[in-house]
């Protein structure tokens, strides 16, 4: 069990290319963590700074009570799952699961009672004598999981573990690791740019773009106010509505309609931002859309329209019936989010 | 057209052009063989009056006996029994210590950062370049200089200089995932562990590959071994071919069934290992690929 | 390059040491003698020698046996290479379609890679037995006295012939990998567009076989040029006299048994420079081969 405490660590690749700008955060002992970002925005970067398989350009990073920049990865105390699992494919997976306890001159036997433990844990007890090549996706990335869990690490780390499965399985796995962390209690930190994986596993997100922390909180706090319009857009799905609105003397002017809202006049441009299920049609709605398509979700609909020349996206439930056209609409004004428009940054109403 | 719809086999004709194409090709690689084998069972008389023919004789136990037992040249040393077990150790130290040194210096150069990396890598790899036909005399000059005329090192270790093993481990060191020492890293496991624990099980069928075409081109070295071995008992199968057709040429009744025995000899092992071991081999040649 | 490399400083030395040491005393030293002793004239008694600057080369290609050689051996080439290229493809292009007995063929038409070029010369030598090897017999039923060993021409084409049987099977063993590697999906779409086999074999099989054939190419001059010493040596029985020769074979004849160590050590810079520029030419070639997949 530890905590984990970056302290202004920042990552320049050889090349000169920084890949992650001077970060500081804590995560707290029996933590899940989720990194979550688009691609290339620095996640395997950061958890691969945190594994010790790539060097820490400046700052410190403490795992523990211990400071880590130069320890091997093998005496940080962690474990990691690998996006491609990274078995040993010539080790059956009774040999790949222990093999980081033999390496640690653990005894054989002790080695053995670990294994079968593990292999019960996650249901690949009868498996133990196969080759990697000769399992499933699902049963592999199991494996990779068993050989993290035996060594009872102080961390967890992963890189998108369950990018490689299919949808339906990937469901399953999300549920039993997020279970196996909870009864396990060992602080994780899952880096992954699924948002779903995002929200449903973590304690706390961290979203990263382009090397830098947007945002750091728990998944309402990401979803309910983002941080930017970077969160707004990235986290959600579909994402919220960004729309530019502009001052007026009795509040915010929204296409032709005037929001009675008092927000402190700092002179900069505004956006507004609100999530497709906050807008409520109502005939008597104060707003209008163009809606164009309907899409058909089953569990709901997503009507896709303009609002001025603003394209919108509202999300209404499936016994709502909706047709292409106009339709009219009303926004609780406690759910709206602004932004700053030019640096995109929330502003506190 | 009439509509049937019973599968019939046809026998088309360019199936049957592709077969007859394909006999032949397989009758032009086959029947010079086919022949020194008939060659080493009949008298050497009857091949000296009639060629060879489609008569399998009785002699191939002798001849197989003098082949083995009996010595070619004049000192008296070289017989099929030496000269066969020469090239064993040619073509198995050849092979051996190709990969050895090969997969040693494939690991250092894609596994460890390291500052002269590249002037080691272009140092070993300009030795791709050029053939050791091509700087055959002061080798010789320098392997005589050091004292290893008529020794196995002479014989072994200048062949090993050149690059061919650690290219191709290279290549395949560069195939294997990253994610591989990643893991082996955080499983606790250093430099030395991570080569033999992981990276040589997984380059078990490079290794037979590889092998296979160490232990044919090593074992069929001719020039080489002509230069460097004067003595007798050093002769390889393939060295003393010439000398076989030099003593057909000088006397009156050559002895053709042993000689053309001893041909066979020559050939069947390194055949055999490519036969069997097709798929490794055929592998293995064409992933190289220089 | 991976990217979590080990640091450690003298595990990867020691590991280097041996092939540098090897490569160091067994190629650069004899490469760079080479060099050297092309510019020296070896008295032939062993007593010391003179520098004699671009003499040695200077005489080389003024003289007349030398240039023949090299012209035999530029023909050597070209037709070894033609034909034992030409020959495995179209084995190959067979064997890759054929159902029945696949597996069979394949192997009696590639063990002869295994079969050392001196016991090729071997055969050679028994096939054209002057009194009753098979194939001159067969050439004196078109009333031709076929001479190994004393008519020029006939030497050469026992040397071409045995140089081609020993040199299909590694071009069959690449090129019909080429063509299995050819994806199916391929091949169903150029059945699907064309109609005729040979249209199909020209427009899409052989532009795809290429970039192999390229590579063959080069290996081809290679063995034509240098592994061939096996075939020549045996075929004119050790005794070159007046039969034809390659450029390698004149290297090994001049300097040892000649003792010409200087004009021998030009004759190899010369090959030298020759492989070089074939290598040059090959790495132009791969480069655009990784373009083409
Ligand atoms: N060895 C390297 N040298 C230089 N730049 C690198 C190196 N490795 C990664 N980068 C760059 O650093 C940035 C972050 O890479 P990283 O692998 O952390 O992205 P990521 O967020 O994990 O993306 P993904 O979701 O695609 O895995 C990328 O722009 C990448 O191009
Ligand atoms: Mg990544």
């Amino acid at each position: 069990m530890a905590v984990v405490h970056f302290d202004a660590v920042q990552k320049v690749y050889p090349n000169g290319f920084e890949a992650v700008k001077p970060a500081s955060f804590y995560i707290e002992d029996g933590e899940f963590v989720v990194l979550v970002g688009p691609s290339g925005c620095g996640k395997s970067t950061m958890l691969r700074m945190i594994a010790g398989l790539e060097e820490i350009s400046n700052g410190v990073l403490q795992i523990g009570d211990r400071v880590v920049n130069d320890i091997d990865p093998a005496d940080r105390d962690i474990a990691m799952v690998f996006q491609n699992y990274a078995l040993y494919p010539h080790m059956s997976v009774r040999n790949n699961i222990g093999y980081g306890l033999k390496n640690r001159a653990v005894p054989r036997d002790v080695i053995a009672a670990k294994v079968d433990e593990a292999a019960k844990m996650l249901n690949l007890s009868d498996y133990l004598d196969r080759k990697p090549s000769q399992l499933s996706g699902g049963q592999r990335q199991r494996v990779a999981m068993g050989r993290a869990i035996v060594r009872d690490p102080a961390l967890f780390l992963f890189d998108e573990p369950l990018s490689n499965l299919d949808a339906k399985l990937r469901n399953q796995m999300r549920i039993e690791i997020k279970a196996l962390q909870r009864r396990l209690g060992v602080t994780s930190v899952y880096v992954t740019h699924d948002q779903v994986e995002a929200m449903t596993m973590a304690d706390r997100i961290i979203v990263m773009n382009g090397g830098v922390i947007e945002q750091i909180g728990t998944p309402s706090e990401i979803y309910q106010s983002p941080a930017s319009t970077f969160v707004a857009s990235f986290m959600g799905a579909p994402p919220m509505n960004l729309l530019e609105v502009t001052r007026a003397d009795t509040g915010l002017r929204l296409a032709d309609q005037i929001l009675p809202l008092d927000l402190p006049d700092t002179g900069a441009e505004l956006i507004l931002g609100i999530r497709p299920e906050d807008i409520i049609p109502d005939p008597n709605g104060p707003f209008s859309i163009m809606v164009d398509i309907v899409e058909e979700l089953g569990a709901h609909r997503l009507l896709h329209g303009r609002l001025g020349d603003q394209s919108v996206t509202v999300h209404v439930p499936k016994d709502y019936t909706v047709a292409e056209g106009v339709l009219r609409f009303a926004m609780p004004i406690e759910v709206l989010s602004f932004f700053d428009a030019a640096s995109g940054q929330r502003v506190s109403r | 057209m009439t509509a049937t719809l019973k599968p019939r086999k046809r026998l088309r004709l360019s199936t049957v052009m592709d077969h007859i194409v394909l006999t032949l090709g397989a009758l032009f690689m086959l029947v010079p063989m086919l022949m020194v084998l008939q060659l080493s069972t009949v008298p050497d008389a009857e091949i000296i009056q009639r060629g060879p023919s489609l008569h399998i004789g009785d002699q191939l136990d002798d001849n197989f006996v003098k082949a083995m037992f009996e010595a070619s040249g004049f000192s008296g040393k070289n017989t099929g029994v030496s000269m066969l077990m020469n090239s064993f150790i040619l073509g198995i130290g050849f092979a051996v210590g190709k990969i050895i040194l090969g997969m040693m210096a494939a690991y250092a150069i894609v596994y460890f950062r390291l500052r002269f990396a590249t002037l080691a890598f272009w140092a070993i790899f300009t030795t791709l370049l050029l053939p050791l036909e091509v700087r055959i005399l002061p080798s010789y000059e320098i392997v005589q200089s050091l004292g290893m005329l008529n020794t196995y090192q002479g014989l072994i270790i200048p062949l090993i200089a050149s690059a061919t093993a650690t290219f191709f481990f290279r290549q395949f060191f560069m195939s294997v995932p990253e994610e591989l020492v990643e893991a082996a890293r955080i499983d606790g496991a250093g430099p030395v562990k991570f080569f033999i624990d992981i990276l040589v099980p997984l380059s078990r069928t490079m290794i037979a590959a590889m092998f296979i075409i160490m232990f044919v081109y090593g074992w069929n070295q001719y020039l080489w071994p002509t230069m460097i071995t004067t003595e007798e008992d050093m002769y390889t199968l393939v060295r003393g071919i010439k000398q076989i057709i030099q003593v057909f040429e000088g006397t009156n009744l050559p002895e053709y069934g042993r000689g053309n025995l001893l041909a066979l000899i020559a050939v069947i092992p390194p055949v055999l290992i490519v036969v069997f071991f097709q798929s490794w081999f055929v592998k293995g040649l064409t992933e190289s690929d220089k | 390059m991976k990217r979590a490399l080990f640091s450690n400083i003298w595990l990867p030395v020691a590991l280097l040491l041996p092939q540098l040491v090897i490569i160091a005393v067994f190629f650069y030293w004899p490469a760079g003698y080479a060099v050297q002793s092309s510019f020296y004239l070896q008295d032939p008694f062993g007593f010391g020698s003179t520098f004699v600057g671009a003499g040695n080369y200077q005489s080389l290609f003024r003289n007349n046996e030398y240039l023949k050689i090299a012209n035999f051996t530029l023909w050597f080439t070209v037709i070894v290479t033609f034909f034992s290229l030409a020959i495995a493809l179209i084995l190959a292009v067979k064997a890759d379609r054929v159902i029945r007995g696949a597996k069979t063929y394949r192997t009696l038409l590639m063990w002869v890679y295994a079969v050392a070029p001196p016991v090729a010369g071997f055969i050679a030598v028994i096939m054209f037995n002057q009194s009753w090897g098979p194939l001159t017999e067969f050439f004196a039923l078109f009333g031709y006295r076929f001479q190994v060993g004393v008519n020029f021409n006939d030497t050469a084409f026992a040397m071409i012939l045995t140089s081609i049987w020993k040199q299909v099977p590694v071009n069959f063993i690449f090129f019909l990998s080429g063509l299995q590697s050819i994806p199916r999906s391929v091949r169903e779409a150029a059945l699907i567009d064309n109609r005729s086999a040979s249209g199909r074999f020209w427009t899409v099989t052989f532009p795809l076989l290429a970039p192999t054939g390229f590579f063959l190419l080069i290996i081809n001059i290679t063995y034509a040029l240098f592994d061939t010493f096996g075939i020549v040596d045996t075929v004119v029985k050790g005794e070159p006299g007046n039969n034809p020769m390659t450029l390698v074979y004149k290297v090994y004849v001049d300097g040892f048994r000649g003792n010409d160590l200087g004009g021998s050590s030009a004759q190899s810079v010369v090959l030298m420079a020759l492989v070089l520029a074939l290598t040059f030419v090959q790495f132009r070639l791969v480069e655009r081969r990784i373009h083409y997949t």
